[in-house]
């Protein structure tokens, strides 16, 4: 079996066309993959739920800003469905219908108004994303600091208009109130007036209640400025988002494309070369005679997925080290993401192989193979909340079918994400191996 | 009719099994593909050293007789005897980017590691080369050869086990006369070392210039063995003619 191996490697060597095509499709095909994934042109639907009481303007500095007016600016860029509670707007994350929820809390005037106070509270809103979908809670974070931009945009103009109100009562002087009392505030001009006089009767004598005046506002002027800090941070990003992730643990965006990319160049490289190189057995007549009493069907078989896992592995293994120079992978995990692209080049080599068994010709595999692969691995790839339930399950079958998804699976938990689901992938990888050996060979009784 | 002519197919028996018996002999051959059958009851032989040509119209069941012979296919009925027959497909089973070389040093190691010769790999690469000619183009790829060249390759191949019967399935197909010529000096130089040869063709040109006997089959059955002047006998058509006796033949047989 070791010379099968070793002179379709020799052949593999000899087709530097083949060989440049089997490498450079796979890392153009995902490239292009990678770059529509993170390209979405559809709007976000959010569910937006508002607790606040609708009578509570928000007026501060003179300036009023209300819900409606903030609720307007977060829905400037998305869809927005409006929700009635907070489960209200969870559930409909979770189904699907929304991409994300924001929540308005009832506290949310009061902590804005506080804003303009010399006690400032930070203003939440809480948003709720489908953490299962790597590319759609991504695309969705961005329309929500998006958002939320655009509302801290208002509320900033206000708050900078409230902070110039502070600037003028230093500047000039008045009176504001401060835990209930009312308390006067001398201003920078009149406090130079005093001085001035001041200066003028120290040599004679002392006036105690303006000294202690003017010693009053030093005071009140250090927690002036002591107040400038809290406000200014205020007005950098007056509304905070607390996310919470309802859903499965979905990898990052970085590690779902490099995932993609990697699985992709695997699909092809194992599909491509075993099917086509089963078939050329075939083609060059040669597997009549290889079977005349020197090997088996099973061996050439077993010659072939082993020839397809080792150029598989490699070429992925290449393909994921350089991505990860770039995007940045976790080495220590490497155990872990080697076995994933182990047994998904594994899975893929024995799919090649029925493939190639089946077509008995090598440009039948060759197109077959791109055919299957291309549609189904893009199906893998449809969100589960973007199709209907009867379409969901054609999709999880036949993606669970092929080793395309439990490989990005395996890949993208290897990676990045704890937990026993990785070992799962691998089992069902093997099982598909197994299951696409068996097919393969019961091809070549016919071959 | 359906059956090897029987006084030619005894003649040659007395003059071959006094010896040793005939180095490969099936008897009563049948094959079926689906619903058609390809053999129906046909009996072959070959003598130690002999040259069989195995002639008759395309899908008249050449292939399928010669690898039932070469034990590949199963009959559905009927046996085979004989040891150390090896095969040499019709088109060349070889790796077209492989050299010479490679692709003998593949099938020499294969069937070293099947048992089926104790040589040494390399040594037997390099008998082949020599027995071939083809020393100099070792390290061409065989998709460089010419046709002929490439039978040398494929037919040296089934060499390597040292078989007492070759049977080689349409050799000189896509050759030039020329190429055809060459290739015939190399496998009759290759009888005279004892080996039987069985080939099929379906120029009946090649079949007398070449054989030393002829079976003829039509549509899965054995209708005529015998030389190239029995075969003329057979029918009366007065030219002498081997092509026309052998057409008048097929044709009295209602083929
Ligand atoms: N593997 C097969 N499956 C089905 N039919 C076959 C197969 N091999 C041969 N046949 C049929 O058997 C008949 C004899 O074929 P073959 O032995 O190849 O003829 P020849 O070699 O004389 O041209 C033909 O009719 C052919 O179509
Ligand atoms: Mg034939």
């Amino acid at each position: 079996m070791r010379w099968l191996l070793l002179k379709d490697l020799q052949i593999l060597r000899r087709s530097p066309l083949q060989l440049t095509l089997l490498i450079l499709y796979p890392v153009v095909i995902a490239l292009l993959v990678g770059f529509a994934m993170t390209r979405d042109g559809e709007q976000t639907t959010v569910a937006l739920y508002n607790a606040m009481p609708a009578d509570s303007p928000l007026g501060f500095g003179g300036e009023e800003v209300d819900g409606d007016e903030i609720r307007d600016q977060l829905c400037d860029r998305v869809d927005c469905l409006s929700a009635d509670s907070v489960e209200d707007a969870t559930k409909m994350v979770e189904s699907g219908e929304a991409t994300a929820a924001v929540i308005l809390p009832e506290d949310l005037g009061e902590k804005i108004l506080s804003l303009a106070s010399l006690n400032p509270q930070s203003p939440e809103v809480q948003v709720v994303v489908n953490g299962s979908n790597t590319v759609e809670s991504e695309v969705t974070d961005d329309r929500i600091e998006a958002m939320l931009s655009e509302a801290n945009l208002l509320l900033a103009k206000r708050l900078s208009e409230a902070a110039n109100q502070y600037l003028d009562l230093i500047l000039e002087g008045g009176e504001f109130s401060l835990f209930g009392q009312e308390l006067e505030v001398l201003g920078l001009q009149k406090s130079e007036q005093i001085l001035k006089r001041l200066e003028n009767k120290v040599p004679a004598g002392t006036d105690r209640e303006e000294l202690q005046r003017a010693i009053r506002f030093a005071g009140l002027a250090t927690d002036n400025l002591d107040l400038a800090g809290p406000l200014l941070t205020a007005i950098t990003q007056p509304i905070k988002a607390d996310k919470i992730e309802v859903g499965d643990e979905a990898p990052s965006l970085d590690t779902f494309a490099i995932g993609v990319t990697t699985i992709f160049a695997l699909m092809f490289v194992t599909v491509l070369l075993v099917a086509g190189s089963l078939a050329l057995e075939k083609e060059e007549n040669a597997f009549t005679r290889l079977t005349a009493g020197l090997v088996t069907r099973l061996q050439i078989l077993l010659a072939k997925v082993g020839l397809g896992t080792v150029v598989g592995f490699g070429v992925a293994v290449i393909l994921l080290v350089g991505l990860g120079l770039f995007v940045g992978i976790e080495w220590g995990r490497a155990p872990l993401w080697l076995l994933a692209i182990l047994f998904g080049a594994a899975a893929f080599s024995a799919g090649g192989a029925a493939l190639g068994a089946a077509a008995r010709e090598v440009r039948a595999a060759t197109l077959a193979a791109v055919m299957i692969c291309l549609p189904v691995a893009l199906l893998s790839l449809v969100p589960d909340d973007a199709v209907g339930p009867a379409i969901e399950t054609v999709i999880s079958v036949v993606s669970a079918a092929f080793p395309f998804k439990p490989a990005l699976d395996a890949l993208t938990s290897g990676l990045e994400i704890s937990g026993s689901s990785v070992w799962l992938n691998y089992l069902h990888l093997a099982v598909l191996a197994a299951a696409y050996s068996a097919l393969a060979r019961v091809a070549l009784r016919r071959f | 009719m359906g059956r090897l002519c029987r006084a030619t197919s005894h003649k040659f028996l007395s003059v071959e099994s006094q010896v040793s018996g005939p180095a490969l002999r099936a008897r009563g051959v049948s094959k079926a593909f689906g619903g058609r059958q390809a053999l129906e009851g046909v009996d072959f032989e070959v003598g130690p050293g002999e040259v069989v040509a195995l002639i008759g119209p395309n899908g008249a069941g050449k292939t399928t007789l010669l690898s039932i012979l070469a034990g590949i296919a199963e009959p559905d009925s009927g046996e085979v005897d004989g040891n150390g027959v090896a095969w040499v497909p019709q088109q060349a089973a070889l790796y077209r980017r492989l050299s010479v070389r490679e692709n003998l040093l593949l099938f020499a190691r294969l069937q070293h590691d099947a048992g089926q010769t104790n040589d040494p790999p390399g040594q037997m690469v390099d008998r082949m080369l020599e027995l071939t000619g083809l020393g100099e183009r070792a390290g061409d790829r065989v998709g460089t050869l010419s046709g002929g060249n490439q039978q040398r390759v494929n037919i040296a191949i089934g060499l390597m086990a040292e078989p007492a019967v070759l049977l080689l399935d349409e050799p000189s197909v896509g050759l030039d006369p020329g190429q055809r010529e060459r290739l015939w000096d190399f496998v009759l130089g290759l009888v005279g070392t004892g080996t039987a040869v069985a080939f099929s063709t379906h120029d009946i040109q090649e079949a007398e210039r070449y054989a030393e006997r002829i079976v003829v089959v039509a549509e899965g059955e054995g209708i005529f063995s015998g030389t190239a002047d029995e075969l003329r006998q057979a029918v009366d058509t007065g030219s002498g003619d081997l092509e026309s006796s052998f057409l008048a033949f097929l044709r009295e047989h209602g083929h």
